[in-house]
């Protein structure tokens, strides 16, 4: 062999050993510093600077910012942490960054609103940046929909969830239930009936898997909430027809309170316990719902269910 | 070591000290570290903050910048000036001009940043009057940063024994800049699927990780490096330069330089 050659043969089997032990090195220094890619720590916090030091690519670094929102609340969200400290700086850095990136409003109130585990419970933050998303993109009807929800979900401000929802149907091609939606607000009508009506909007009017989903399982979780509450109603009434707790779900029906024995969406029948309370089977199949909980239970991460094709 | 290489490395070192331009980087860093005294002064007590994370930022970009601009020249230049046909004349080996120039570049960023270091470590002094133990901290920040510096100068090496040095610059300010972005690379690989999760991912490996060495920030707010970290930063350092450096050994064996 000459020399050429084994200097070839070398240098080749050093490259691969070191590529390898370089990428050992990596996974182990990743598992030293976990979670270190967003770091707890905003080095720039100021939109403005940012968008200076940007040189004019604000658009490439608004989709980066964006991106890092993401990773952060998927980070967080998937930790189960209370604290979201750094989305709504991320968020309104992304927004300023780049005013028309609309998916950063829509998503990011969805993050930003929400109480914990499910989101960063910052439902001013949430409609701070949907008016800011609204001063930019006034077109939008989404972005209306979504400021009205806010204000019914986490606020249950209903005047200004009629507001919001009423400004957003004067808008060219707004979804009909706006309007609807305005005048229920207004009229503060059957709390269920309007969260479903929410829902289903939502749900008609996205393409996105994951908002689908979510709008899905929370419809799932309205009817265990709607069933829970007309069990209850049963019980109440069978104590004042009879003075006696009913001892079962199949006496109320027996007594003609319930036309059948409900089941929750899994299939399975609810509980009565001895001092009358109605509680779901598992609770954990349902994150959203409101109803038929022991009392202290604290809700886990959502897992969301597909929704049918 | 080879005495041949070790004569190589002296070379390019004592050619590297005579250039001007490192002179007057040197200079500027050193006037930085000044300007951050200032800084300090108009600042409300965060003085020692300030002074650690400007000087210390400033050593590294300055180092990257010497270690870019002249790691790009040093094949081609050699080549320019019909310097190399001397060198190779004698019975130096290709491969042993590679790894004697690189160790020659190293040794230069050595020298500096420890010029540099003092520097830091004076405008330290100036403002907190005396060391802390915590301080001590900061020389594993610097020594973090000359790791850095191994890799930057394989990189400019590397880019140096086939291309030109206009366009080998750009080739490693690019690397520098993506390989201060891999671990979000490897943040975007994971919420990738099939295919491009696997490019993504052999992307994020393939190009270097400057973060892990960039530990500016928690020393300066007296926050201990761990003796892991600084185990797996100096292993990987060493075996990724270890790795460009043979990429560059096999380009520049194979190279026409008729």
């Amino acid at each position: 062999m000459n020399s050429r050659r084994s200097v070839t043969l070398v240098a080749t089997l050093l490259l691969v050993g070191c590529m390898l032990s370089s990428i050992v090195c990596l996974r182990r220094l990743d598992q030293l510093r976990t979670g270190a890619t967003l770091q707890e720590v905003l080095y720039i916090s100021s939109p403005q600077t940012l968008k200076r030091l940007s040189l004019g690519y604000e658009g490439l670094l608004a989709d980066i910012y964006w991106t890092r929102a993401v990773q952060y609340f998927g980070r967080k969200h998937y930790a189960d942490s209370d604290h979201y400290d750094l989305l709504a700086p991320l968020l309104e850095i992304t927004t300023a960054l780049d005013p028309h990136l609309v998916v950063a409003y829509q998503f990011g109130a969805n993050f930003l609103a929400p109480r914990p585990p499910s989101g960063g419970g910052m439902p001013d933050k949430a409609i701070e940046l949907m008016e800011f998303g609204i001063r930019n993109n006034p077109h939008d009807w989404n972005l209306y929909y979504q400021l009205g929800f806010i204000y019914y979900m986490e606020k249950k401000d209903y005047a200004n969830a009629a507001k919001a929802f009423e400004r957003g149907s004067q808008v060219p091609n707004a979804h009909p239930f706006l309007r609807i939606l305005a005048a229920q607000m207004a009229q503060h009508a059957g709390e269920l009936e309007t969260a479903r009506m929410l829902w289903v909007t939502t749900y008609q009017s996205t393409h996105d898997q994951q908002i689908r989903a979510n709008a899905y399982n929370h419809l799932l979780c309205l009817k265990v909430d709607e069933d829970v509450t007309s069990l209850q109603n049963a019980v109440t009434q069978y104590g004042q027809k009879t003075g006696n707790l009913p001892p079962s779900i199949s006496a109320m029906v027996a007594a003609g309170l319930l036309p059948g024995i409900p089941l929750d969406p899994d299939g399975h029948p609810y509980k009565l316990m001895p001092d009358g309370r109605i509680l779901v089977e598992s609770p954990e199949n349902f994150p959203f719902i409101e109803r038929g909980v022991p009392p202290g239970y604290k809700p886990p991460r959502p897992k969301f269910r597909p929704p049918p094709e | 070591m080879n005495a041949r290489i070790v004569h190589i490395a002296a070379n390019t070192f004592r050619e590297a000290v005579r250039d001007r331009v490192l002179y007057n980087l040197i200079a500027f860093a050193l006037l930085l570290s000044g300007a951050a005294v200032f800084v300090g002064q108009i600042s409300i007590d965060i003085e020692k903050l300030v002074v650690i994370n400007l000087g210390l930022t400033a050593v590294s970009l300055f180092g990257v910048v010497i270690a870019i601009f002249i790691g790009i020249g040093l094949v081609s230049k050699e080549i320019e000036k019909r310097t190399l046909y001397t060198v190779l004349s004698r019975p130096v080996r290709r491969w042993e001009f590679i790894v004697g120039k690189f160790f020659g570049l190293a040794g230069t960023l050595v020298v500096n940043t420890f010029l540099m270091a003092i520097g830091v470590f004076a405008a330290l002094l100036y403002v907190s009057r005396h060391f802390h133990q915590p301080d001590a901290w900061i020389l594993v920040a610097l020594y973090f940063i000359v790791l850095q510096f191994l890799i930057i100068c394989s990189l400019a090496l590397l880019f140096s024994s086939f291309s030109s040095p206009l366009l080998s610059a750009v080739f490693a300010f690019a690397l520098f800049v993506i390989g201060s972005f891999a671990e979000d690379l490897r943040g975007f690989a994971g919420m990738a699927h099939g295919l491009s999760r696997w490019l993504a991912t052999a992307a994020a490996y393939l190009v270097p990780n400057f973060s892990a060495l960039n530990v500016i920030s928690s020393v300066a707010h007296e926050q201990p490096v761990a003796a892991h970290l600084i185990f797996y930063n100096t292993a990987y350092a060493l075996t990724y330069a270890a790795m460009v450096l043979c990429g560059a050994v096999l380009i520049f064996e194979r190279r026409n330089l008729k």
